[in-house]
């Protein structure tokens, strides 16, 4: 494997130019300037609201120094509350390329699409600079998510990306799971493969909170389409997700953002701190995978049974699809076919070792299936999150 | 790109043998199905024979053995929540027979969502 190296010493398994948008009132003309750049291996992400937060700020500096981002083109309208100075400065230190382009100072649409196109075409030259260097297992983070889920996900999709995460922390990377209102009634037996009993107590924790956060929502983690695939309740879905998570001791809790201290397992807390504002704890399945790419997902291992096809701004993403009739109807957005753990034409630990193997190859330059497909999903939203305390991370 | 199983390994599966139904433990008082089954057909579980009571597609569940109300249905040797219905060996168990014990389940049809329901005519709210 081959990564891009940044100036903090972490490695990229890509070398994306992002147009970012800081309001909603830029987001045409954003679009405008990544659509006519397109061939420059150029995303779209941004932040809709007007309304200043410090969530939405700290993940979108995160998300502008990612290991696999090579520079950025901030797009303001000019009068948003976000802080385009801090956000510009933290990329620019970062050693990446930088421009702030404020609409209403270069005198409206037309000319900042024209200065927009115009910059991400010298920023791709320069990003032909970027060195390159190995890329081993320990430089690896892996996250994991599921989305639009059936009855077959937790007997064969999420065990077998199990079994990989206990392959890669065996190789030394680090591997992150989540949505821990996805994991109400297993958080006896997840506090028991903890490496500290204060870890495992936060992450008991952290899923009564995500309980309490749902039940006043009114709604849990569960939509229609997971009980037209044969999942009755939200512990029964839980347990399902929970298999994506293998076997191995848990060595941390992170908040969104935040970064591992050392490779291993880590459990990622999705659902806000502190009293129950601002909506739903995740809208969809791509404010999952942003999140873990905010906490240096170099790419997501996303299973499914219904059929999900989408993939991520920034960082890739692998399908495997978990039910083999999904699997045969929508074939050219999946990656990986663990409905054949089903049919008997593969074991779980072999499905296993064929996710691990596509990890390398993507790592390596190969494009996954919704890659190809052109997905780059984006989403953020509001949120109000603590920093972690001492018990969340024993290794740092 | 795409990854197709092989079977490569010695001692790996060998044959295509598509089982109608999954029994995941030993505990379990349900079974998961991985082919579509129809009502009436006789399936193979784990050994036993159990007589399909229900048309149902991969991912569903059926009753092990008889189930009445209130019995905890187990999956992955855990409780997924409780019967409001009593269902007999081989009938489908979902959502007419089975809720959680934590939460609500939303579907399209049945209701249970973040809405409110119209206040019926002439009662007032409290």
């Amino acid at each position: 494997m081959n990564g891009y190296l940044r100036q903090d010493g972490r490695k990229g398994i890509r070398n994306v130019l992002l147009v970012a948008y800081l309001v909603e009132c830029a987001h045409h003309v954003s679009r405008e300037i990544a659509v006519q750049t397109r061939d420059q291996d150029v995303q779209l992400i941004g932040f809709s609201g007007c309304y200043p937060n410090a969530y939405a700020q700290g993940l979108m500096e995160r998300l502008c120094t990612h290991p696999n981002v090579g520079g950025v083109l901030l797009v303001s309208l000019g009068c948003e509350g976000f802080n385009r100075h801090r956000l510009a400065e933290t990329i620019r230190e970062s050693g990446r390329p930088v421009q702030t382009l404020v609409i209403q100072e270069r005198g409206g649409t037309r000319k900042t699409i024209q200065e927009g196109t115009d910059w991400i075409r010298a920023a791709r030259s320069e990003l032909e600079n970027v060195p390159r260097t190995p890329f081993d297992w320990s430089d690896l983070i892996v996250g994991t998510v599921c989305g639009g889920s059936d009855g077959t996900s937790g007997i064969s999709a999420n065990p077998a990306v199990g079994g990989a995460f206990d392959l890669l922390v065996e190789r030394g990377s680090t591997c992150i799971f989540e949505e821990t209102g996805e994991l109400i009634g297993c958080e006896a037996h997840m506090a028991g493969r903890a490496i500290t009993p204060q870890l495992g107590q936060a992450l008991v924790d952290s899923v009564h909170k995500a309980a309490r956060y749902y039940t006043t929502m009114g709604h849990g983690s569960f939509a229609p389409g997971n009980a037209d695939g044969g999942l009755t309740t939200q512990e029964e879905k839980s347990l399902g997700a929970y298999a994506k998570s293998g076997f191995g001791p848990i060595h941390g809790l992170i908040r969104p953002g935040e970064t591992t201290p050392a490779p291993g397992l880590y459990l990622m807390d999705v659902v806000p701190d502190g009293e129950v504002r601002f909506g739903f704890p995740n809208i969809n399945d791509t404010s999952e995978n942003i999140e873990m790419i905010a906490s240096g997902a170099h790419m997501i291992l996303f299973t499914t049974g219904r059929g999900s096809v989408v993939g991520s701004a920034i960082s890739p993403v692998i399908k495997v699809c978990g039910n083999p009739e999904t699997y045969r109807r929508m074939q050219d957005d999946m990656d990986v076919n663990a409905g054949a753990i089903l049919e008997g034409t593969a074991t779980l630990p072999q499905v296993s070792a064929q996710i691990v193997d596509l990890i390398e190859a993507v790592a390596g330059g190969a494009q996954s299936a919704s890659e190809s497909l052109g997905h780059q999903e984006f989403v953020l939203t509001y949120k109000t999150f603590e920093a972690s305390g001492p018990a969340c991370l024993p290794l740092a | 790109m795409t990854v197709q199983p092989e079977d490569t390994r010695p001692g790996g599966a060998s044959s295509a043998t598509v089982h109608a139904v999954l029994l995941l433990h030993p505990d379990d008082n349900v079974v998961v199905v991985c082919r579509t089954v129809t009502a009436g057909e006789t399936v193979d579980m784990a050994g036993v024979p159990l007589l399909v009571r229900s048309s149902v597609g991969v991912g569903h569940k059926l009753a092990r053995q008889a189930l009445h109300v209130g019995d905890k249905v187990r999956r992955y040797g855990a409780p997924i929540g409780s019967m409001t219905q009593s269902a007999a060996a081989g009938e489908h168990v979902h959502l007419h027979n089975l809720q959680s014990d934590y939460l609500h389940t939303y579907t399209l049809d049945s209701g249970n969502a973040f809405v409110e329901e119209p206040t019926p005519a002439g009662e007032a709210h409290s």
